[in-house]
């Protein structure tokens, strides 16, 4: 099989990330990965499991029966959505009873689940499919005078039942993955903690809570970007910052910054290429100084 | 900011009437997709020390939700607004030393109260947008157009109609449909 996947955003992509989007692709393809369109997607599911486990179920369900017909693997920049998908295929395809049951909401549409395609997400495509010595290979400006932090975020990582390629308790493919850049990536207190995202809109004070501790702790170890692969995780960092600033009486100016913008920098593309122009928290220091670097050597 | 209400602390330190008690509450927990062994649980609370939220709320303890159910405060439960304080990050799921699948017990939880009608504004709006859009974020037009000139090809449809199709006899859904009813649904 070669690297060809069908491309799937969710929703919190287009709806608010677009750089995600933007610079990913731009680093698969340098990479070699074909991304093919899909005509007709969902929302993956995950936001309607806490009021609908069915519906959660049903549209899971529907999305993976699409990719079916196109015989192809489903490649997600979400983490929730990967991870959804990834259970979902697990457990119909282990229960028929529920796969039945499913495929009778999908028969009216005239969609079948079958269970014959994968669901994956970038860091893992990135780590299985692609290699890490590929990826070290397509780095022509190496950015060795950057030290970073990563937050991999929760559905990357748990449960691990359902995920399952790295060590929730102490993952290291990101770590990888930053340090084929060229950069250092750096350690700090509680990095698998989640960044608070999911209870915006229930309660602010503990989402802000969360993702200010979180950006202390980077802040701790003299971090120069915090790189993220979740697109609530960016929002809830890269939007919230400011504010945090401002609530907590606290300075941080750490960017945040995806982590193919960062593969994309090493790659020799420019901040434009790779919509830098979307962050809130300005990168431009962090740029100036690899600039320096980069005259230096 | 958006904040639930706390449960009040009269409603916590209320004396248990036995008449309130639902035994056969675990049983049917029992039985559902994600619940199936919450009777395993013996309260060793690894999952409320290890729960991010709990650190920073005063109310939410998972350890304690899945205790009350144990013993069949079935209302208490789902009546309960710090259910939805829940991130899903998982970590109790994957600590617990029993295998209990917390997050998803609390899952459980969150869909019987929504049953009972209690279900907070933001979930709202999202099934909205789905049965609407197919995505759970209305994506504005305006971004969908931006696409083009940010070099990205077309959004893939949504196709609300076929989600609609696909969702037909949810109950949730139907529900949440029913006082849409004033407003044309289909476009």
């Amino acid at each position: 099989m070669t690297n060809k996947y069908l491309i799937f955003l969710g929703c919190a992509i287009p709806y608010r990330v677009s750089s995600f989007e933007i610079s990913s692709r731009k680093v698969l393809d340098k990479l070699g990965v074909e991304l093919v369109e899909m005509p007709e997607f969902n929302c993956c599911g995950l936001p309607l499991d806490p009021v609908s486990h069915e519906t959660m179920l049903i549209m899971a369900a529907k999305n993976l029966a699409l990719a079916e017909r196109q015989g192809l693997n489903i490649l997600t920049l979400c983490p929730g959505c990967a991870g959804t998908l990834k259970k979902v295929n697990k457990i119909l395809k282990a229960d028929k009873a529920l796969k039945e049951e499913i495929n009778t909401h999908l028969k009216e549409i005239n969609l079948q689940f079958e269970g014959t395609i994968e669901a994956k997400h970038l860091l893992q495509l990135l780590k299985e499919d692609v290699g890490i010595e590929k990826i070290k290979d397509s780095v022509i400006k190496p950015l060795t005078n950057l030290k970073v932090a990563e937050h991999n975020g929760c559905h990357i990582l748990r449960p691990k039942e359902f995920i399952g390629f790295d060590d929730p308790e102490d993952p290291q493919t990101l770590k990888m993955l930053i340090e084929a850049t060229g950069a250092t990536c750096l350690d700090y207190i509680d990095e698998t903690e989640c960044c608070g995202a999911p209870s915006v809109g229930v309660s602010d004070k503990v989402a802000l809570a969360l993702a200010k501790d979180k950006l202390s702790h980077v802040k701790q170890v003299d971090a120069q970007a915090l790189i993220t692969i979740c697109p609530f995780c960016h929002i809830m960092y890269d939007t919230n910052e400011l504010r945090i600033e401002k609530l907590f009486n606290e300075t941080y100016g750490i960017p945040i910054l995806h982590y193919p913008q960062l593969l994309g920098l090493a790659m020799g593309m420019t901040p434009e290429e790779l919509a830098f122009s979307d962050l809130r928290v300005s990168p431009s220091s962090m740029l100036k100084q690899l600039n320096q670097g980069a005259n230096k050597a | 900011m958006t904040e639930i209400a706390a449960d009040s602390a009269q409603n916590k330190n209320k004396p248990i009437r036995a008449s309130e008690l639902d035994p056969k509450f675990k049983y049917e927990l029992q039985k559902m997709h994600g619940s199936e062994k919450i009777l395993k649980c013996f309260q060793c609370g690894t999952c409320t020390s290890d729960c991010p939220v709990a650190r920073y709320s005063d109310d939410y303890r998972p350890r304690t939700l899945i205790h009350m159910a144990q013993l069949g405060l079935k209302d208490r439960v789902l009546n309960c607004n710090t259910l939805w304080l829940c991130a899903a990050c998982f970590t109790c799921t994957d600590r617990c030393p029993q295998d209990v699948e917390v997050a998803a017990v609390i899952r459980v939880f969150r869909n019987l109260a929504v049953e009972k009608g209690c279900i907070p504004q933001v979930f709202k709006d999202q099934a909205q947008s789905l049965i609407e859009s197919g995505y759970a974020y209305k994506i504005p037009d305006l971004r969908i157009k931006k696409r083009e000139s940010q070099g990205l090809p077309p959004l893939p449809k949504g196709n609300a109609e076929n989600v609609k199709k696909a969702l037909k006899g949810v109950k949730f859904i139907e529900a949440l449909q029913k006082p849409a009813g004033e407003k044309p649904s289909d476009q």
